[in-house]
């Protein structure tokens, strides 16, 4: 059986815009989220009940949608954004819908392990809340952010293979497509030979970078 | 420089809240080290924590340089903090910068020129003995040097009072010594008041000027380390003293006290400052009819002024020991039976 190459690296190409687009955006999302999370809190910076309960249930809402509805469920929000409702476009939103809570949740837990002692410091030096945030909380979080940035994008590149559903393409498509509905053995040991490389490439390089940055 | 007047501080709902601190008085005056010593859970946390606002107090006012915090605006608040340094137990210093942002991150926050950060930074290194570890990150130092990081970062920005929160805690006993010489260092040469809390009294002993002692949230005893040392009046004060003075009667004597009779009577003798050199023993060997038997005996020093804690036994006639008593009372020594039941 010939293998079509092009094809696949059509599909590896689509797979890598729709992670990369869609973990640029639900990170800038869940960056912001998870930091407002985290001060809102009680006790912290900026406690207030009323932002972080409303937060908090959102983000457990968008969380516990299985990714195949959620992808239909928010077809009509993806034709408002985007313009259409099929193609690699159309699936970024979704997936930047179901990463982007996601990654919150992992910066919140991020920020949490840092040691409050180290607020302590910053409040006993006069550091305004912006300045804790900026100078203190992200940085001493920072390898772990790594960490939990590289969890999320191996999580996105599952989700892109149900980017077929809505003609979003992908490697995961081309599996299904040719190797399961057409018994194309060798395309689908292919696509999931290329994906385990890519996973396992993602997580050696979240783990060096975050080494790097502990310094340990 | 620092006054609490009538400081609380309850952590939780009023009615079934936990009371850290009850209405607390204390004034430390301008170039003291004062030390604040208590137990686990008496309040000491609270009590430091209350002067730079770290901790809100429930009641009462704390004054800073003639300044209640409480009433300033953030801006104003932040301004003020950076008059007052602190440092920590667990030094709490940020473990993703070096040594020089650590110490440097008190000039970046109020954005001073850079020249001017680097020549302040070198400079405390320098104070501190850690020039060579510039470039080090915080887990590549031992206790020692983290904590000397934390002082050189808590007098950057030049503050006339530091706060010290259990800052020798968690070293060991040769580190804390290199440690409080360091403190001690930097309250002479910059005149730099210093607030410490610990439940060491070692601490306390070696540099402090004057102590309070906490339990419960209340001061329950204040006054000079001297004082306190030599005559402690409450008992939380004088287990504490205990703890470094070797003041307890050692289970020997007990057993000799089981045999005690009108004849043959110990006492506790404490010698303070000048009588400390007078041959008071010798004197009564000599004077009287007695045979004087030394069983325990100790000699500190605090802050210069020897102070001496003996158990003698005095055999004899009843009659002329009490003379002996009469004799010691006169030479302004305290002198004391030793009970059975007494400690």
């Amino acid at each position: 059986m010939l293998v079509d190459w092009q094809q696949i690296i059509e599909a590896l190409w689509q797979t890598v815009v729709m992670v990369a687009v869609s973990l640029f955006f639900s990170a800038l999302i869940g960056l912001v989220l998870g930091i407002i999370l985290v001060v809102t809190r009680k006790g912290h910076l900026w406690e207030n009940k009323y932002i972080f309960t409303v937060l908090n249930a959102i983000v457990n809402i968008f969380r516990s949608i299985p990714f195949i509805i959620l992808m239909v469920a928010v077809i009509p929000f993806t034709r408002l954004v985007v313009g259409t409702s099929i193609g690699t476009a159309a699936a970024i939103v979704p997936m930047v819908l179901f990463a982007g809570p996601y990654i919150a949740r992992l910066i919140e837990n991020s920020l949490l392990e840092v040691d409050p002692g180290v607020m302590e410091a910053a409040q006993s030096m006069g550091a305004t809340p912006w300045q804790i945030i900026i100078r203190f909380l992200i940085p001493e979080a920072l390898s772990s952010l790594v960490l939990g940035a590289t969890i999320a994008t191996i999580g996105l590149v599952g989700a892109s293979a149900m980017a077929g559903a809505v003609g979003g393409g992908g490697l995961g498509d081309l599996a299904i497509t040719f190797g399961y509905q057409r018994f194309d053995t060798i395309v689908m040991l292919i696509t999931v030979g290329i994906l385990v490389v890519m996973v396992q490439g993602l997580q050696s390089t979240g783990n060096i970078l975050s080494k790097k940055i502990r310094r340990r | 420089m620092i006054t609490f007047d009538q400081v609380s501080k309850v952590y939780g709902e009023k009615a079934e809240g936990v009371k850290a601190l009850d209405e607390v008085n204390l004034h430390v005056e301008e170039g003291e080290i004062y030390g604040v010593i208590g137990f686990s859970g008496a309040g000491k946390s609270s009590l430091i924590r209350c002067v730079n606002l770290l901790e809100q107090p429930t009641s009462g006012s704390v004054t800073v340089n003639g300044q209640n915090l409480q009433e300033l605006s953030p801006k104003e608040l932040r301004e003020a903090k950076r008059n007052i340094g602190m440092i920590f137990q667990h030094f709490n210093l940020l473990n993703s910068k070096t040594v020089f942002t650590n110490v440097a991150m008190p000039l970046l926050l109020s954005k001073t020129p850079k020249k001017e950060v680097t020549k302040r930074v070198y400079e405390l290194l320098d104070f501190v003995g850690l020039r060579d570890k510039a470039d080090s990150y915080p887990d590549q130092l031992s206790g020692g040097q983290k904590q000397r990081v934390g002082i050189a970062r808590s007098l950057a920005t030049q503050p006339s009072i530091l706060l010290c929160d259990e800052a020798t805690s968690a070293l060991d006993p040769d580190t804390t010594n290199a440690i409080l010489k360091l403190l001690k260092k930097i309250n002479q040469e910059y005149n730099i008041t210093i607030l410490i809390i610990t439940h060491e009294m070692g601490v306390i002993r070696e540099i402090c000027d004057k102590v309070a002692v906490l339990e419960d949230g209340k001061v329950v005893e204040s006054g000079s380390v001297f004082d306190v040392f030599s005559q402690p009046k409450t008992t939380t004060a004088h287990n504490f003293v205990s703890t470094v003075m070797h003041d307890q009667i050692p289970n020997s004597v007990y057993e000799l006290l089981q045999k005690q009779d009108a004849q043959n009577k110990i006492y506790r003798i404490v010698f303070v400052g000048e009588s400390t050199g007078t041959p008071l023993l010798s004197q009564i060997a000599k004077q009287y009819q007695v045979e004087v038997n030394v069983l325990f005996g100790s000699i500190t020093e605090l802050q210069g002024v020897p102070f001496g804690n003996l158990i003698v036994q005095f055999e004899g006639e009843e009659k002329e020991i009490n003379r002996v008593i009469m004799h010691i009372h006169q030479q302004k020594v305290s002198v004391k039976e030793v009970l059975e039941d007494v400690g």
